[in-house]
């Protein structure tokens, strides 16, 4: 083991390294150096889930993203769908969000289509690419249903949507494909993320498919065997039974 | 001109397991470390405490704590016929960033690789002759037996929970009997099985085979490592791999070694710093430290003794390639040796749907499950079968997180009425009997820079030219019927066989165990370094990670690259340190 | 070999402990200078000096002072303990500082504020303190000015303390109880002389006190509150044996809960460096140490326990068990928690707003800490979970509202 002065012993028990200003002027997170682990209280990361401000949709673009999610998930006697879990909200968050801007992707040029196997290719982040397909949807649905696709009946948008997802229907601006793959992608995400993020409210998906939540202590039940197992669902901020009615 | 800061004894590039763990062995020697990391730091309380760490969104689908590609990222092509596109965002493996890197989100899954697998060409061709021109199969320079005791300390290290099979050469039961001797049992017991794993040891001893429990490091209980750390026992959280560990019993850097560290005055971690390129000194003799650039924008150069690369095969690859150091592998001649032989893992399953009972897959560990070995490696006979190696077969109970997890039977549609009902239906009651298969490598999957894609710093990107060989689809379609064989066993209503199909598709998440680049090896003409993962051409650069296999095997390479680096450290402690130059006459 | 967990905190302890300890024997006429520094390096441990005269907060050398340490009355700033002739110790001579341990007086006769525990150290005879005036010697001298303290008038005047110590200070010698064990005697000493427990561990009268029917009851200090540690019947460590605060004290970890926060930084700095016959005495000095049946509390409403259960099995049980069993030494069991069914409720509701983590010590380094909830639950939703906690077991403590939770975030928020 190194020799240390008892000093630095000390400091290593109690205070971890911060940032710290280098003799040498560098700016950088410095640790170690006998200084220990560092903490302090109410340090934390707790989720960053944007609030109901946070708006990209324009009203258009809002009541045809609800009609897509409503055939990608029903609403129907099985149980509650995209509607009751307000996945366009869920979305317009989203799209507001880093996410909708693609600044954690590569989003350098040059830009090509690419093979099946590439993956997304679009010049256009997740919400400029909404926003151009969303475009061309309705135009597409005016052109041949005389109606946006939020004012078709639900056979005609279920189709239109095939049509999308086998690629009979292109568009031209951006790829309807990548659009219909996107938004299946999103839609699921807004169906089942935490609440917290503006989707699955009041956990109306997890309880539809039986998902207990954010637990973390499922010891007593490994020896379920099969067994069903009946939890309340909670989520990140709670459930109803945390507060007296 | 780039200020030069005070030299240091040793600086590792990147800081997650290998780091950790050169950074523990050489300040415990008594060498002043300086480790450099891209990320951020990151520790339980603060990134993935209990309170938040079960947040399916924010960590996997929107890459909490992934490396950022918008930072650096790699373009992706099948064939050296097309052009290589950037992976925009991740899909099929999710590589690290920040302290811990990948060890903070992976699985716990930690085997050691079998004793064939270290010659898997010599061991091949003497039973089996020769090996069809094309696949670039090497063997490692090191020995199992040579690495047996560093397998044995990381397993100590991570408190890994398991079973022997072997000991010393004796059969033991309820472990692996395939597996190499090992010296000692595992540090703690076998985690508590789950209903979907009972059924496929049921399943799969009706059929002959030796099912046994995966190695983990998600504890079974409470443990004290040797340096003193304690991990806690597994809640069975159904959070594990893409998720920190809120509750420390899961091993990672954070949980084993970092504590330790960070009370020794010799060692440094800088954070946020991102190491351009390893320099070498005027008269190619060696490294003469590294150059980086921090969030303030200034690069500077920090000289060291030693250089060791941390940084994940990937960025590894990338950076001896950027910075001129052994000879850019060419496909096309089959010269030079950096980059070459990236490999992968071959997937494949066949997914159980169970009518009355409940799997109840959130009740799951990274590592919880049960596996077989007899279709791995060479404990099989191949003649006449056209491929080498083989892939365990496993049924995990890792999780039930919904965006992630929602098996539909065969026939049923994307979305809609149907498709949501499916889900419902089936969400509680899915398991999965997975393959998870060797990859051996071969001339046409390599790693080079990009002529066109650049990184934020206006560096080249990696370019990956990778799609699975005649080998893989062999081995994977003599072995998927055996798993299908085995889900077929375990009482369900139906079995849907995901099979794999095509060309490897960079967009599903698959594994991240990107392997190759800068493999190790017996001859500086087929490997860039030696059987010391010292470099051939500068004896004080050292490598580390799974970019030093020539090939992978037919399991998680964690266990692997941790005796690995222990073996290197070692090496640089016992014998460099007391003359230093190369280990190995070329 | 898979060895049993449990066990090797035991080596760790043995390993640990030996590593700083003094080798000391009976005093012998001729005192050694090396001895003499040896034995007051070890009394300057126990007394914990280095904690308050050091200003670690802005890296300050070891003994040389400044510390800014605030009392309900005001900042004090500690004095430079290092042999300099200007700004420390450096002029003063064995007697002047056997006064200012004995008498609370410095050099030139003026009073000590008690935030200086003489107190508790008058215990030490005048060997203790020449021993450690002769280890402070040997120290490094550090040029560092104290700056002043900041007191409200009329407490800067030291002569007011003149008054508080006729009320309250008696210059008292230890005096063994003879038909107690040589292990009991050596155990209070050390506990009332100085290692000075009840500096924190004793309530306080509103002029800052000991109150004696409060011995060691538990005590209030910057919002924290430390526990009842009466090892002896319906003590606050009625259930512990002498193993475990031996091993808390040595270790830093303990079956039943670890050192945090303000006791963190005395197992750090001092008692994890004690010798094990040391720890041992003081253990079986608090375990023979009764305390008043508590008082009986009736169960809280049925609501409060439902809401209460629910908020534990879910943000709760991943570590401390559904059943409140926890893990010992890695995480607290809560059914008879000392901090969860403490009288003053304060340290239970700062942990659980602000999170907690265990103090790394040589022989238990890693680092567990508890999260934040602060973001997460609500003040009703805090006190609902306190109050269940504290309400459902045999022990019970009262319950707790959501205006005491209320209280404290702003006071924590106030402090960062």
């Amino acid at each position: 083991m190194a020799d240390f002065t008892r000093r630095r012993i000390v400091q290593s028990m109690l205070f971890g390294g911060t940032a710290l200003v280098l003799p040498s002027g560098l700016i950088a997170a410095e640790f170690g150096r006998g200084e220990g682990m560092p903490w302090s209280p109410f340090k934390g990361e707790p989720p960053y889930h944007g609030t109901h401000a946070d708006s990209f949709f324009t009203p258009a673009e809002r009541e045809a993203v609800a009609a897509i999610c409503a055939r990608l998930i029903p609403s129907d006697d099985d149980g509650p769908g995209a509607t009751e879990a307000d996945v366009v909200t869920f979305l317009d968050r989203q799209m507001a969000g880093f996410y909708g801007r693609g600044q954690h992707w590569y989003m350098r040029g040059p830009f090509a289509e690419g093979t099946a196997t590439q993956g997304y290719q679009s010049r256009f982040p997740p919400a400029m690419l909404y926003r151009n397909a969303l475009a061309e949807l309705d135009a597409y649905c005016r052109t041949r249903h005389d109606a946006v696709f939020a004012g078709l009946t639900e056979e005609l948008q279920d189709e239109v949507l095939t049509g999308l997802d086998e690629e009979t229907i292109i568009f031209e601006s951006v790829s309807a494909k990548t659009f219909f793959d996107l938004i299946l992608k999103n839609t699921i995400e807004g169906f089942f993320a935490d609440p917290i993020y503006g989707g699955n409210r009041d956990m109306v998906a997890w309880r539809y498919i039986g998902f207990p939540g954010t637990r973390y202590d499922y010891r007593d039940f490994v020896g379920h065997d099969g067994a069903p197992i009946q939890l309340a669902t909670v989520s990140l901020t709670g459930r109803p039974g945390w507060s007296a009615p | 001109m780039t200020r030069e800061l005070p030299g240091v004894d040793v600086v590792l590039v990147g800081f997650g397991w290998t780091g950790a763990i050169f950074a523990e062995k050489l300040t415990a020697a008594g060498l002043d470390v300086l480790a450099l990391e891209r990320g951020p730091w990151r520790d339980t309380a603060k990134d993935f405490a209990t309170t938040f760490a079960q947040d399916e969104l924010r960590y996997y689908w929107r890459h909490g704590m992934f490396q950022e590609t918008s930072q650096s990222t790699l373009t992706f092509r099948n064939n050296s016929a097309q052009t290589a596109l950037p992976m925009r965002h991740w899909g099929s493996f999710l590589p690290g960033n920040g302290v811990g890197g990948a060890g903070v989100h992976w699985n716990g899954q930690t085997y050691r690789f079998l004793p064939s697998d270290f010659v898997a060409r010599s061991h091949n061709e003497e039973r089996y002759g020769r090996l069809p021109e094309g696949m670039t199969v090497q063997d490692y320079g090191v020995t199992y037996e040579e690495l047996e005791p560093h397998f044995d300390y990381f397993e100590k290290i991570c408190g890994i929970c398991g079973k022997a099979g072997n000991l010393g050469g004796s059969t033991v039961e309820g472990g692996n009997p395939f597996e190499g001797p090992r010296s000692d049992e595992y540090p703690n017991p076998p985690m508590e099985m789950t209903f979907s794993q009972d059924r496929f040891a049921a399943a799969a001893r009706e059929l002959g085979l030796s099912p046994f429990p995966v190695p983990s490091a998600n504890m079974s209980r409470a443990y004290v490592n040797p340096l003193g750390l304690q991990l806690a026992p597994c809640t069975y959280c159904g959070f594990c791999e893409k998720y920190g560990c809120g509750n420390y019993s899961k091993s990672s850097p954070q949980t084993t070694i970092i504590p330790v560290l960070m009370q020794r005055e010799n060692f440094t971690l800088r954070t946020e710093t991102e190491v351009l390129s390893i320099e070498t000194a005027a008269d190619g003799s060696r490294a003469s430290g590294v150059t980086y650039v921090d969030t303030s924008g200034e690069t500077v150069f920090q000289p060291a003794e030693i250089v060791v690369m941390c940084a994940y095969p990937l960025e590894n690859t990338r950076l001896m390639l950027l910075s001129g150091i052994g000879t850019p592998y060419d496909p096309r001649s089959g010269e030079g040796v950096v980059g070459k032989n990236y490999c992968y893992q071959v997937m494949s399953s066949a997914t159980v749907f169970f009518d009355e009972e409940f799997t109840n897959g959130f009740v799951g560990a990274g590592a919880l499950g049960m596996t077989v070995d007899d279709y791995n490696g060479d404990n099989f006979d191949h003649s006449g079968l056209g491929f080498i190696g083989g892939g365990y077969i496993a049924c995990h109970t890792t999780n039930a997180r919904p965006i992630e997890s929602h098996p539909v039977p065969e026939g049923v549609p994307g979305w809609g009425s149907e498709w949501k009902r499916a889900m419902r239906e089936n969400f509680l009651k899915t398991t999965t009997v997975g393959v998870h298969g060797a990859s051996m490598a071969h001339r046409s999957n390599y790693l080079d820079l990009d002529p066109t894609y650049t990184d934020a710093h206006g560096r080249p990107l990696l370019r990956m030219t990778y799609d699975f060989t005649l080998n893989d689809r062999r081995l994977t379609d003599h072995i998927t019927p055996i798993a299908e064989e085995i889900a077929r066993g375990m009482g369900g209503r139906e079995v849907k066989v995901n099979a794999l199909n095509g060309s490897y598709d960079s967009t599903p998440y698959q594994t991240t165990h990107n392997t190759g680049g800068t493999i190790m090896g017996s001859s500086p003409a087929d490997s860039v370094v030696n059987r010391y993962c010292q470099s051939w051409d500068l004896p004080n650069l050292f490598v580390a990670g799974a970019g030093l296999f020539p090939q992978n095997a037919g399991y998680n390479p964690t266990g692997t690259v941790g005796a690995l680096a222990y073996w290197a450290a070692e090496a640089i402690t016992e014998q460099y340190m007391r003359q230093p130059g190369p280990l190995v006459q070329a | 070999m898979s060895g049993r967990p449990a066990s090797r905190l035991a080596l760790a302890i043995a390993a640990g402990l030996g590593a700083l300890a003094a080798a000391t024997g009976p005093a012998t006429a001729q005192e050694l200078a090396h001895s003499q520094v040896e034995r007051g390096r070890y009394l300057a441990i126990a007394g914990d000096c280095e904690a308050c005269h050091t200003d670690f907060e802005n890296g300050g050398a070891p003994f040389a002072g400044g510390r800014a340490l605030s009392t309900p009355f005001g900042t004090i700033y500690s004095p430079n303990l290092t042999p300099d002739d200007e700004t420390g110790l450096g002029r003063w001579t064995r007697e002047e500082f056997h006064r200012a341990l004995d008498e609370g007086r410095d050099d030139e006769g003026r009073h000590l504020y008690p935030a200086m525990p003489y107190p508790y150290y008058t215990l030490m005879t005048r060997q203790d303190t020449d021993a450690i005036f002769a280890y402070l010697r040997s120290l490094e001298p550090v040029a560092a000015e104290t700056p002043e303290n900041d007191l409200p008038f009329p407490l800067n005047i030291r002569r007011a303390v003149a008054g508080w110590k006729l009320l309250y200070f008696e210059n008292e010698t230890f005096d063994s109880v003879p038909d107690q064990s040589e292990e009991w005697n050596r155990g209070r000493f050390l506990v009332d002389g100085p290692l000075h427990c009840g500096g924190c561990h004793t309530g306080k009268n509103w002029l800052g006190a000991d109150i004696d029917d409060e011995y060691l009851r538990g005590g209030l200090l910057e919002n924290w509150f430390a526990p009842n540690i009466r090892g002896g019947e319906n003590g606050g460590i009625a259930h512990w044996e002498v193993e475990d605060i031996v091993k808390f004290l040595g270790t830093g970890r303990g079956r039943h809960t670890v050192p945090m926060q303000r006791m963190g930084e005395v197992v750090a700095i001092s008692t994890q460096n004690l010798r094990e016959e040391d720890l041992r005495a003081v253990a079986v000095y608090l375990k023979s140490l009764d305390d008043a049946v508590r008082e009986e509390h009736d169960a809280p409403e049925a609501a409060r326990l439902e809401t209460g259960a629910g908020l534990y099995f879910d943000n709760c049980a991943a570590c401390h068990a559904a059943d409140r069993s926890g893990v010992p030494y890695f995480f607290a069991p809560l059914d008879r928690s000392n901090k969860v069914l403490a009288e003053d409720p304060a340290s239970a509701i700062r942990i659980i707003l602000g999170g907690a983590r265990t103090q790394p010590t040589e022989a238990a380094p890693s680092m567990l800490a508890m999260p934040p909830f602060a973001w997460k639950l609500s003040d009703a939703q805090i006190a609902d979970l306190l109050t269940y906690l504290r309400g459902s077991g045999d022990r019970r403590a009262a319950p707790v509202s959501a205006a005491q939770v209320a209280e404290m975030r702003e006071y924590l928020a106030q402090e960062h």
